[in-house]
């Protein structure tokens, strides 16, 4: 059976150096998902130990 | 893009550390320092979660400005000795790719820091990115000898960014962080084009040393320092250093003008500089530059570190 060619006639050198930066750019936007949600929770966090006074 | 170009991206795919070039490591290095050290000095208590995201945001913006610096000045960067190997003269990373980086980058840091700290700071920092990487980089680094004087300003920022994170204002204090950085980059960057101003030449930058001559930015050198050592002792009078940041950044302060009269004196950047001399290289009569380029940066560090200190020290 014959080997699929590359899309985009890459050399597979490139086609692993694509992946690896989608990789990159996949974990990029997990963090950047992982980071908002750290900060929304820690405003959050700050906003509800404010005592209520009545 | 040219099939030539085409064929250069193919046969050197870029790779992560490409990227991570783009950057600028080192110059983020001392961005992120000296934002830290406006951070801290600020004195308000901060959820330290917070405090480093506002730090990282710091970081990702210098390194987002580095990149589309990069992006902007591929074409003189492939002339130059100190920068031919970035990513993009040689081939690895595309413009297009370097600007869309930055531009992404740009847009992550700025909003992370109005989430995390603040719209000021988030404020700040944009304009932080934009100075570099409009007013410096694609207008005044090939138009004016001033260029570094006046886009300093975007290196000076960083501690103003970092003060605004921690407290939401900035008072004279941040500022006088902005200006001794200011003030201390054109003695710092003449020095170092001093010796590379061939460099510079070759890629028609007009560095002080190409435009005006070597003697002529001796002298300017002297003069900055002469204001810089004044200022760096400054915020021992303000409050916001103690007496050890008073003693270090006096002693620093002398030796800095000692070092700038020992410039001025010298035949430094006067030597013919072609051939292929790297950024470390020795000329006949450069010795003095390259000491005075060394020290300021030992100088710069130092302060922000005792500064740093005393006030980690001052919460324990």
């Amino acid at each position: 059976m014959s080997q699929a060619p590359l899309p985009f006639n890459e050399t597979p050198e490139a086609a692993r150096a694509r992946r690896r930066r989608s990789w990159a750019i996949a974990l990029g936007c997990v963090a950047f998902v992982i980071l908002v949600f750290v900060i929304t929770v820690i405003k959050l966090s700050q906003n509800a130990i404010i005592p209520q006074r009545y | 893009m040219s099939p030539a170009a085409a064929k250069r991206l193919d046969e050197t795919p870029a790779a992560t550390g490409d990227y991570i070039q783009l950057l600028k490591p080192r110059v983020m290095s001392l961005v992120v320092f000296t934002g830290l050290t406006g951070l801290v000095a600020a004195d308000t208590p901060l959820n330290p979660v917070l405090a480093a995201i506002s730090v990282f945001c710091i970081a990702v913006g210098a390194g987002a400005a580095g990149a589309l610096n990069m992006a902007w000045d591929s074409d003189i960067d492939a002339l130059m000795r100190r920068t031919r190997a970035r990513p993009v003269p040689t081939g690895k990373v595309s413009r297009g790719d370097a600007a869309g980086f930055g531009v992404v980058l740009s847009l992550f840091s700025v909003m992370a820091m109005g989430m995390a700290a603040n719209y000021l700071a988030a404020g700040l920092l944009a304009f932080t990115i934009f100075f570099y990487a409009v007013i410096y980089t694609m207008w005044l680094k090939r138009s004016t000898p001033q260029n570094i004087v006046i886009g300093g300003a975007a290196g000076a920022l960083p501690p103003v960014v970092g003060w605004a994170a921690a407290s939401g204002h900035v008072p004279l204090n941040a500022w006088l962080l902005f200006a001794i950085i200011f003030m201390w980059t054109p003695p710092h960057f003449w020095a170092l084009s001093l010796y590379t101003s061939g460099d510079y030449a070759k890629a028609g930058v007009p560095m002080m040393p190409v435009v005006k001559g070597a003697k002529s930015t001796r002298l300017q050198i002297l003069i900055y320092s002469l204001i810089l050592a004044p200022l760096g002792v400054a915020p021992a009078f303000t409050g916001l250093g103690g007496r050890l940041y008073g003693l270090v950044a006096a002693i620093g302060g002398l030796l800095f003008v000692g070092f700038a009269v020992r410039l001025f004196l010298s035949k430094a950047g006067d030597a013919p500089t072609t051939g292929e001399d790297g950024l470390y290289t020795e000329r006949p009569g450069s010795k003095t530059a390259r000491d005075l380029f060394a020290f300021s940066l030992a100088y710069l560090t130092l302060l922000f570190f005792v500064l740093l200190l005393e006030h980690l020290v001052s919460r324990l």
